[in-house]
């Protein structure tokens, strides 16, 4: 068994893993970004590269909203809750700092007891690395199924460029044996380095950045790194994916970044959900994930890249199998979700966000 | 609400888990140790779908403590398709769009949170049924 030095840049289980259920959630509420630019600038145009971002309502956080994407997962799978034995959730945004997120998901769920519960945190990458870890312990044989979910609440400092596109939602993908599968993982590759582009300490309540770090070093280093890597180790190039998602900060980064790769507007267009709802930070790229396995078909091959600042991307290859129809029409779909919007004020979002101390 | 009180209701506040009665059938909600019906003491826990319909309700401009960032809000009483009545907070609804006899479905909230350092509490809200044949 020479697997480690014959591939040893591909991830992928011992025992063939896929998605069995995914579902979505995005709040009901949506501000549009120059209800917040007029607040800060002035009523100055163009300046905004998102129109809208969603918002979640004075009830709802990060475990609300991963109940809520978790029920749909279960529900396309039809898998028992108790059989689910990890509930993984990566967020920048848990309601507590001591108290896991995980157990009230797996409690609302009946998932509890006899299951594994954690949160994880990576800025925006928490979410797809909740999901390596989930096809890593079904890939190993521990358990039949593991829940993985990206969800965040992101909050920008008031008058911050980051609170134009801040979101919330995300997705929730319960990961199976393979011949269960709806979308069968075929590779993975994952990239990290120490890089000073975003961070929060702890106790402080909204972000910082480092300006010259966001773009190249950041964002489209890892990125690229992770998805040529991946591709490379399987032999795949640009044409032999379907679709692409990479996260979305913006709308531009995930459209250039898409280019530089070789990948065609065509192929992200059903991922990319920035212009229409935000960064919803570790649910970002898993939601865009979501929405294309809602639009899939068999034989489709999927590429996923995250980016999370610190920084890091997953990159992930699934290959969309015929269970996907059935499962597909069992939960609402992520355009349910982004259809379903109310827009509020900038007074009454400052409310609810507690920007307003 | 006492955090040991919450802790103790948690499945019926999180999974809106009654009780069906092994005799009669009947459904019950919050769970009984005895069927209202026919009085018989074989009733197994029973996770309600969570479908039903607006009897009444009633709107708070004033909130009692923990609740202050939700108002306004209403709270409405609300008939289970399995049969139980129940009193529970409305969600994802503008107020003027109430109606009764509207149709509702389940969603888990939070219902309060006891200051900046208190613990939060999670529980049943009610919402018109957001998405028609899901
Ligand atoms: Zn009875």
């Amino acid at each position: 068994m020479n697997r480690a030095t014959a591939d040893v840049a591909l991830m992928r289980p011992e025992l063939p893993v896929g998605i069995v259920g995914y579902g979505a959630y995005i709040p009901r509420y949506r501000i549009r970004a120059e209800a917040i630019s007029r607040v800060w600038h002035g009523d100055q145009d163009g300046g905004a590269p998102i129109a809208q971002k969603s918002v979640p309502g004075p009830d709802e956080d990060v475990i609300t909203m991963s109940i809520e994407a978790a029920a749909n997962a279960l529900r396309r799978s039809g898998v028992a809750a108790r059989d689910v034995r990890a509930v993984w959730v990566g967020s920048e945004s848990h309601p507590y700092a001591v108290k896991p997120t995980g157990t009230i998901v797996a409690e609302a769920l009946g998932i509890a007891n006899a299951t594994l519960a954690a949160d994880l945190e990576f800025a925006c990458k928490a979410g797809t690395e909740a999901m390596q870890a989930a096809t890593a312990l079904v890939g190993s044989g521990m358990a039949p199924y593991a829940l993985a979910i990206g969800m965040d609440t992101a909050q920008g400092r008031p008058g911050d460029a980051l609170e134009q596109s801040a979101a919330a939602g995300g997705a929730a993908f319960l990961m199976g044996a393979g011949d269960e599968a709806i979308a069968l993982l075929e590779g993975a590759y994952s990239f990290v380095s120490d890089t000073p582009d975003f961070w929060r300490r702890a106790d402080q309540p909204y972000p910082s950045h480092g300006h010259r770090f966001t773009g190249e070093p950041a964002y489209f280093t890892h990125i690229i790194g992770a998805a040529r890597a991946l591709m490379g180790a399987m032999g795949l190039t640009p044409s032999d994916f379907s679709a692409a998602i990479f996260h979305q900060p913006n709308s531009k980064y995930p459209r250039r970044v898409a280019k530089q790769l070789g990948f065609t507007a065509a192929q992200i267009a059903e991922g990319l959900l920035a212009p229409e709802i935000g960064n919803c930070y570790a649910g970002s790229s898993p939601l865009g994930l979501a929405r294309v396995l809602d639009k899939a078909q068999p034989g489709d091959r999927i590429l996923i890249v995250s980016f999370g600042s610190g920084a890091g991307s997953d990159a992930l290859v699934y290959h969309v199998t015929d269970r996907i129809d059935d499962a597909r029409r069992r939960a609402p779909s992520t355009d349910d979700y982004l259809a379903r919007k109310q827009f509020v004020d900038y007074a009454t979002y400052a409310r609810w966000r507690g920007k307003i101390r | 609400m006492s955090l040991a009180r919450h802790w103790r209701l948690r499945d019926q506040r999180y999974r809106l888990e009654g009780t069906a009665c092994d005799d009669c059938g009947t459904i019950q909600f919050p769970p009984r140790p005895l069927c209202p019906n026919c009085r018989s003491r074989t009733l197994s826990p029973h996770p309600l779908d969570g479908r039903g319909q607006l009897i009444s309700y009633t709107v708070l401009y004033q909130a009692p403590a923990g609740f202050e960032a939700q108002i306004p809000y209403a709270v409405g009483i609300v008939e289970l398709g399995e049969g139980p009545r129940l009193t529970a907070m409305l969600t994802d609804v503008d107020l003027d769009a109430l109606q009764i006899g509207m149709s509702l479905e389940m969603t888990i909230r939070k219902l309060r949170s006891d200051g900046d350092d208190g613990v939060i509490q999670y529980g049943y809200k009610f919402r018109p049924v957001q998405f028609e044949g899901a």
